[in-house]
């Protein structure tokens, strides 16, 4: 495999609603935020593009099937080669994946990745109905089909098997929304406390409505390249460009059904044991996994991803992570399945401050002794910059580019949310109750 | 942190025959216009089959819960599956115990708008001995009010509803004593 290049990418503001747009003019926004930041005219950029991978997720929320290829339409990159990926949640990570591939294995040398969603066009309990058909439909959605509480569901299991809080879920709340008010593409920046988190109105216990992402309008776009194809863009560009490399590439999988999973043994990161999943500090004296309360497919995708990558103590060596928040709750999960933390100490790491950005005040009265370790979303997540479902994981790409740049404050308007130096950060996207996982690895190379 | 003050939106609007437009040839005020928002609807009856899963909601109709056992290597699934995850070979149909205990859950405040009205209500997994994985369902017959992990290994039994709808809702999940 040849090493792969993220040279540059787009976002579109992102919102509860963009009437003024259609979906193709979105991602349109998008794509023409990389022609500005990269200085290089729209027919030049058709003659570099090789081909394109474009994803949304949800033909429900779209009304339109086939939505993808007439973004490529709109964009002029017709009759290139291109085709739409989906997969819930992780729909955008699964699309910067498979641009990667096309890359990697020399097929292309230049690919640019868009993703998109529009899903102002129902109300949110129609929204939700949609996304909750992407549950089983004979066993599950029948039931009373709900993401929020299927989610809920596991966290509940969480604290009944770790001891986890709400209180620690609503950490996660306050400091992704404030980390959010730096940066303008977000949609739901606040300044909120613990308590206002604890006092929203309850949607399923205990995930209150500012425990959850909202619904999204938006997109996202992204361009990656071989060795030659960077020196290509370098040259329309007329300039050398930061040097951000792909090192690792997870994905990993789990049943659709929650109740089909089993209860079986954790696997492993190098630097877990499996005595650490042994003892009285779990129900039955050993831990069954991944049960109802963690991600297996987010596990296995970081167990990919790191070795990959060379990574061997996670939090030691990241810098930041972007991952899919789309529940407080989720995020305090992934920390586990990307192994910042053991299992089951998911609560007490967001407690004691490592994934918060070390220089926002967050007013939380509390010590927060590893404040800044590894800040997880200083983009805000899909909690507060926003979840157009397609969009996202391309968008957390996006965001992680920048950081590794060092052009956040460009791209910003506000330093604030440049982690100083940043070498390699992961991006994660998860879909549906964790089925599809995708990790992937970015690197800046000196 | 306080909610905005705003009555509800509506999805009932107002039929429209016309909308303004210039009236002369300058067209580059258009740029300026905000959007054309309109109604359409989406209605769809499916021909759906349950396929080999059918006899499940056969036993439902009958106040019976059955399901799946890998007739290899014995492993039981609560929610049926037609062959096993892991010999690969077809599974046989097999009566779950009478009881079972509650595994995780949650009160939904809100919903899909398909269930909307029926909230609040409790969504919960059922364990059962001797069976490898669980079986989701509605639980019934403890405060929405008060929930508590304390409800985590609680003893159920299955109730089912007298007029079958063919869904899994015919049967949801009662305490013991109720």
């Amino acid at each position: 495999m040849r090493p792969v290049y993220v040279v540059a990418g787009g976002v579109s503001k992102f919102a509860k609603a963009r009437p003024d747009k259609t979906f193709q003019a979105l991602v349109k926004e998008a794509y023409d935020y990389i022609l500005q930041d990269l200085c290089i005219e729209h027919p030049k950029m058709v003659e570099l593009i090789d081909g394109v991978v474009g994803s949304y997720f949800s033909d429900h929320f779209e009304y339109q099937l086939m939505a993808a290829i007439m973004v490529q339409d709109y964009l002029g990159l017709v009759p290139k080669p291109g085709h739409r990926v989906e997969g819930g949640g992780a729909t955008g990570g699964i699309c910067f994946q498979e641009a990667w591939k096309a890359v990697a294995s020399g097929y292309m040398d230049v690919v640019l990745a868009y993703g998109f969603e529009v899903m102002s066009k129902v109300n949110t309990w129609k929204g939700n109905e949609f996304i909750a058909l992407a549950s089983d439909t004979t066993f599950d959605y029948p039931v009373g089909g709900f993401y929020s509480g299927y989610y809920a569901m596991m966290v509940v299991r969480h604290m009944k098997e770790f001891g986890t809080t709400p209180e620690q879920m609503a950490m996660v709340s306050v400091k992704n929304h404030k980390n959010a008010m730096y940066n303008p593409f977000s949609q739901a920046p606040m300044d909120i406390t613990i308590e206002d988190v604890r006092k929203a109105p309850m949607v399923a216990w205990p995930l209150t409505r500012l425990d959850i992402c909202t619904m999204s309008d938006g997109a996202a776009a992204i361009i990656l390249a071989s060795e030659e194809g960077l020196k290509k863009i370098e040259d329309a560009a007329g300039r050398t460009l930061p040097k951000v490399k792909v090192t690792g590439i997870g994905r990993g999988t789990d049943a659709m059904r929650m109740a089909d999973r089993p209860h079986g043994d954790v696997p492993l990161l190098p630097h877990e044991k499996p005595e650490d999943y042994v003892g009285d500090k779990f129900l039955g004296g050993k831990l069954k996994y991944p049960g109802i309360h963690s991600f297996r497919a987010g596990r296995m995708a970081s167990i990919q991803a790191y070795k990959m990558a060379g990574i061997t103590n996670p939090l030691e060596e990241l810098d930041f992570i972007e991952l899919h928040d789309a529940y407080t709750s989720s995020e305090i999960q992934t920390y586990e399945d990307m192994g910042l933390c053991r299992y089951g100490e998911g609560g007490k790491f967001v407690e004691e401050g490592y994934p918060f950005m070390p220089n926002v005040d967050y007013r939380i009265d509390k010590p927060l002794p590893h404040k800044g370790k590894i800040p997880v979303n200083p983009s805000g997540g899909l909690i507060a910059a926003g979840h157009p479902v397609g969009a996202t994981g391309l968008m957390q790409a996006v965001f992680a580019l920048w950081q590794l740049q060092g052009t956040i404050g460009k791209h910003f308007g506000d330093e604030t949310l440049q982690i100083k130096n940043a070498k390699r950060g992961a991006i994660h996207s998860h879909a549906g109750t964790g089925t599809y996982v995708t990790v992937s690895i970015l690197e800046r190379e000196e | 942190m306080s909610e905005k003050v705003k009555l509800p939106e509506l999805e009932e609007g107002t039929e429209v025959f016309n909308v303004p437009f210039p009236k002369d040839k300058d067209l580059s005020v258009l740029k300026k216009m905000t959007p054309i928002i309109v109604k359409r609807q989406y209605l769809i009856n499916y021909i759906y089959s349950y396929g080999q899963d059918s006899p499940f909601f056969a036993a439902l109709a009958n106040g019976r819960l059955i399901g799946t056992r890998c007739p290899k290597c014995g492993y039981t699934y609560a929610t049926p599956k037609g062959h096993c995850m892991y010999c690969g070979v077809e599974t046989e149909w097999v009566e779950l115990p009478e009881t079972g205990r509650v595994h995780t859950f949650t009160v939904c405040h809100f919903g899909s708008e398909e269930f909307l009205k029926e909230t609040p209500f409790i969504l919960a997994l059922i364990e059962f001995d001797g069976v490898d994985t669980l079986f989701l369902t509605r639980l019934v017959g403890v405060d929405v009010n008060n929930p508590t992990l304390d409800w985590i290994g609680m003893e159920v039994k299955p109730r089912f509803r007298r007029n079958s709808q063919f869904k899994p809702t015919d049967v949801y999940f009662v305490p013991v004593d109720k």
